[in-house]
């Protein structure tokens, strides 16, 4: 009966475009929808801008000629240039991440090994990504092997501290319940500290994803023929920055849907989580 | 020979003494409470039963042999529910052996005496505090062991939880014939569920009063038998100091 209600309500109440689009951001948008609300808006009024010549369309090119760009792109060799951009952040992003779990969880611990190691990696973790490169050039050439070693070493940082954090911090109220149950060493790492850290992993992982595509960028701005970073580098020294744009909306949408993808990772495996963020899907 | 033989010579931390002489011999199947002012060592008594504290002068017997670290024969309960919230409450109770399942038959057991029956698959933070609580007991419980350690464990919940708690605790006591040694702060739920009420003094901690509530079981509460033996504990914590 109340259904009815409401909904005679509904159709009596005069709708406003107004009242709609505050009804829609405020609640009933999917959560997507409203995310693109900000950059579609955005590019609205950079084509405007750069149609009325409030802007010179020589230096901010208009979203439309972007887009035309990427067309044009798309029909020849862009799907290369992102294929090898994807291969050097997927495999640089694995090995650093690889090792930065393996090498936290020894450190985290042990704690002898974390008085021998963890002074250097504060240390290191300070060095920018910048450099690296005459080093890494120097080592390994112009090849494929520098360009992976710095954004292995961009990953690799986030996920060692994250996860050295989450082991050091979980709740020693649990690890005794583990002790209780007489369990040592090893059994206490796989059911208690290991599980309660996934969280700091994730954070880790995620940080390490957004480092690994910066590093990229990093990497391929100073040599590479192929990929992204290339396509910026390109667009600089041929004057054309519709091409710098194009490629600087790529990696921001690529770094966006790669990082969603482990964010969907990371909700499915802390389903059990009581927090804010659970609370507020819950509701929804 | 006792059950359950507790003697401490000497328990410090760092070089502060907190337990001294400390001697309590406890039958098999009695519920003895310890009772006093906060700081007195009562927790840290129950932690060197519990095998978790190693570094002390003395020993503890169980059916004669002596107790070298935790042990499958003696559970603990914590004041709070400390359940893993990784774990669903079938997996928190088995934890002892690891995951058996919704359907392990001492899963299944175990909810319907706590009182949480269909919740074996349901996580820790769908939990009101009452009913993590419950499953804490449960996998106290898992191991079928022969003393069970309590340590404070209702002075989180709220007075009408903490009273179906204290019922639940009873009738445990009651049916599985367990050993119980209870850290509380409330001498309502001293007197109510113990055989004995251990008074432990302060600084160093010992026992300054052991008193025998000789009432029978089940007990009801509130009545005048139970508030004579109220008073009888309030005097004894007047002399020790600690009210």
């Amino acid at each position: 009966m109340s259904d009815t209600l409401t909904l005679k309500k509904a159709a009596a109440a005069p709708v406003s475009p107004g009242d709609f689009l505050a009804a829609w951001v405020g609640g009933k948008a999917d959560r997507t929808l409203r995310g693109l609300l900000l950059p579609i808006l955005l590019l609205g009024l950079l084509e405007i801008a750069a149609r009325k010549g409030w802007v010179e369309a020589r230096l901010l090119p208009p979203p439309s000629e972007i887009g035309a760009t990427l067309w044009q792109l798309a029909q020849g060799d862009l799907w290369s240039h992102i294929g090898a951009s994807l291969a050097r952040v997927s495999i640089g992003f694995v090995i650093g991440s690889v090792l930065g779990l393996a090498v936290a969880v020894l450190v985290g611990l042990n704690r002898t090994l974390e008085d021998l190691l963890d002074p250097t990696f504060q240390a290191l973790r300070n060095v920018p990504s910048l450099a690296w490169v005459p080093l890494l050039l120097l080592w390994f050439g112009i090849d494929e092997a520098p360009k992976i070693t710095m954004i292995a070493l961009g990953a690799f940082f986030p996920v060692y501290l994250n996860v050295v954090c989450g082991l050091q911090n979980v709740d020693r109220k649990l690890i005794e319940v583990g002790e209780i149950h007489g369990l040592g060493k090893f059994e206490l790492a796989r059911r208690i500290l290991l599980p309660a850290s996934l969280p700091s992993v994730f954070t880790g992982l995620r940080t390490a994803l957004g480092l690994a595509w910066m590093f990229l960028v990093a990497a391929e701005l100073i040599a590479a023929s192929k990929g992204l970073g290339y396509l910026l580098s390109d667009g600089r020294e041929t004057s054309r920055p519709d091409l710098v744009i194009a490629a600087i909306f790529l990696i921001a949408l690529l770094g966006k849907v790669s990082d969603s993808a482990l964010a969907a990772i990371e909700v499915r495996s802390l389903y059990w989580r009581d927090t804010l963020r659970t609370r507020k899907r819950r509701h929804a | 020979m006792s059950h359950l033989e507790i003697s401490i010579k000497q328990k410090k931390f760092a070089n502060k003494v907190v337990l001294q002489d400390v001697r309590l011999s406890i039958a098999q199947g009695e519920v003895v409470s310890l009772i006093g002012a906060s700081g007195c060592g009562k927790s840290t008594l129950l932690r060197v039963v519990s095998g978790l504290e190693h570094d002390y002068r003395g020993e503890v017997r169980l059916d004669g042999t002596v107790l070298s670290g935790v042990s499958r024969d003696i559970g603990f309960i914590f004041q709070e529910p400390r359940l893993f919230p990784w774990l669903n409450v079938a997996d928190n109770i088995s934890f002892d052996i690891g995951k058996v399942g919704h359907d392990d038959a001492r899963v299944i057991e175990l909810l319907a005496e706590v009182g949480l029956i269909g919740f074996g698959q349901a996580l820790p933070k769908q939990l009101s505090g009452g009913q993590a609580q419950r499953v804490a007991i449960a996998r106290g419980l898992y191991t079928h062991p022969k003393v069970l350690l309590l340590d404070e464990p209702f002075s989180a919940v709220d007075a009408f939880t903490r009273i179906r708690l204290q019922d639940l605790l009873a009738n445990v006591a009651n049916v599985h014939g367990i050993t119980i040694l209870l850290v509380t702060h409330d001498v309502d739920e001293a007197v109510f569920l113990s055989d004995r009420v251990v008074v432990i003094g302060n600084q160093p901690g010992t026992v300054v009063a052991d008193i025998r509530i000789e009432l029978p079981k089940p007990r009801e509460r509130e009545t005048a038998a139970l508030l004579a033996q109220r008073s009888i504990v309030f005097d004894a914590l007047h002399s020790a100091h600690v009210v």
